[in-house]
């Protein structure tokens, strides 16, 4: 039963084998980087853009903004590593409208590869913004007690992440596969749909949680309160400049009683 | 009953319990979540994507306790070193 691109080899010599996974990884690479590449070489800083750069202008933007709002001071620095984990992943699921393609992250090795980077960016950001000794500190945080629990928290949320991609990959292309050999044409195409959502889905969480990690690593963190006060100064500005203009004309009505 | 049977048994009713027992957990536990996450809707719509945003993170974590349990039941069916093992040795004999 074909569980994972794994299975399908295209090449072979001793233990070196060139299977699927690592042929759709590096296709998925050359797409990525080479588009980007050519989108990028006339950046234009006016109102006239081209409409790709305007499409990599909101999915930065958007990457941004999430990584700004899970609470990381600057959202710049953790752009490049956490932006590149949620393109990979989203862009594995979305070329399955290619026949013929299988996202590699339908691979065990692809998403534990994922997720052991995650497993080293952690404490990479974790030191450069705390020291050693404020982040192994950390562990110590509630209780020393607490410090085997830490320890196997940090290794089963490594294994969770790696796992959760792949089963709900691996379980959209085994639907898919098991679907087409029961049912005629339109029930596939529902469900292919559906693991084009899941995949999408799947991305945005492995993302957000990576990013979770990281500022829970980087910092202590900031209270809820703190959070949901945020928006609420914008919130309270705004109804201070429009109750700016109610007042006014209450004075002039009791000068003209 | 010679242990090829056995082991396929085993294997089958396991996988199919597994499955069946451990979705039933997360289904609630989603339930739960997305009828918490309405009602604060509800009360604070201002709050809207935050509350949307931590409603879908919380169900990828719940929902991977029945990935857990949906690759444990892929296994058994089909990778199951026990079954490989036993059919490598009948086929050696």
């Amino acid at each position: 039963m074909h569980l994972s691109p794994d299975d399908i080899v295209f090449w072979q010599h001793g233990f070196l084998k060139l299977n699927a996974t690592i042929a759709y990884t590096w296709g998925l690479m050359l797409v990525l980087a080479v588009g980007s590449k050519l989108v990028t070489r006339n950046l234009s800083t006016g109102l006239a853009r081209s409409r790709w750069q305007n499409l990599l202008e909101i999915v930065v933007t958007a990457i941004n903004g999430q990584i700004a709002e899970v609470g990381l001071r600057q959202p710049e620095k953790y752009l490049g590593f956490l932006g590149t984990l949620f393109l990979f992943v989203a862009m594995a699921s979305l070329f399955t409208v290619v026949p013929g393609y299988e996202p590699p992250t339908g691979s065990l090795s692809t998403t534990a590869a994922l997720a052991i980077c995650v497993f080293v960016a952690v404490p990479l950001y974790g030191i450069e913004d705390r020291g050693v000794g404020g982040y192994l500190r950390a562990y110590l945080k509630p209780t020393f007690i607490m410090l085997p629990f830490n320890i196997i928290s940090e290794l089963s949320r490594t294994l969770a992440l790696a796992v959760r991609l792949f089963g709900n990959m691996m379980s959209g292309t085994m639907i898919l596969a098991i679907l087409l050999t029961v049912t005629p044409f339109i029930f596939p195409i529902a469900m292919s749909a559906l693991g084009l959502l899941t995949g999408m889905v799947q991305a945005y969480i492995f993302f957000i949680l990576a990013t979770v990690y990281i500022a829970a690593a980087t910092r202590t963190r900031k209270t809820t309160t703190e959070v949901v006060a945020e928006p609420k100064p914008d919130a309270e500005a705004k109804h201070k400049s429009e109750g700016k203009v109610e007042p006014e004309p209450k004075p002039e009505a009791k000068f003209e009683d | 009953m010679d242990s090829t049977t056995l082991i396929a048994i085993a294997s089958i009713v396991t996988a199919g319990l597994t499955i069946a027992l451990g979705s039933i957990g997360p289904a609630l536990g989603e339930g739960r979540a997305v009828a918490t996450a309405l009602s604060s809707l509800a009360q604070q719509p201002d709050a809207a994507t935050t509350i949307t945003r931590t409603l879908f993170v919380g169900l990828a974590m719940i929902e991977s306790i029945a990935i857990y349990c949906f690759v444990v039941s892929m296994i058994l069916i089909f990778a199951n070193p026990f079954w490989n093992h036993i059919i490598a040795h009948a086929a050696g004999k």
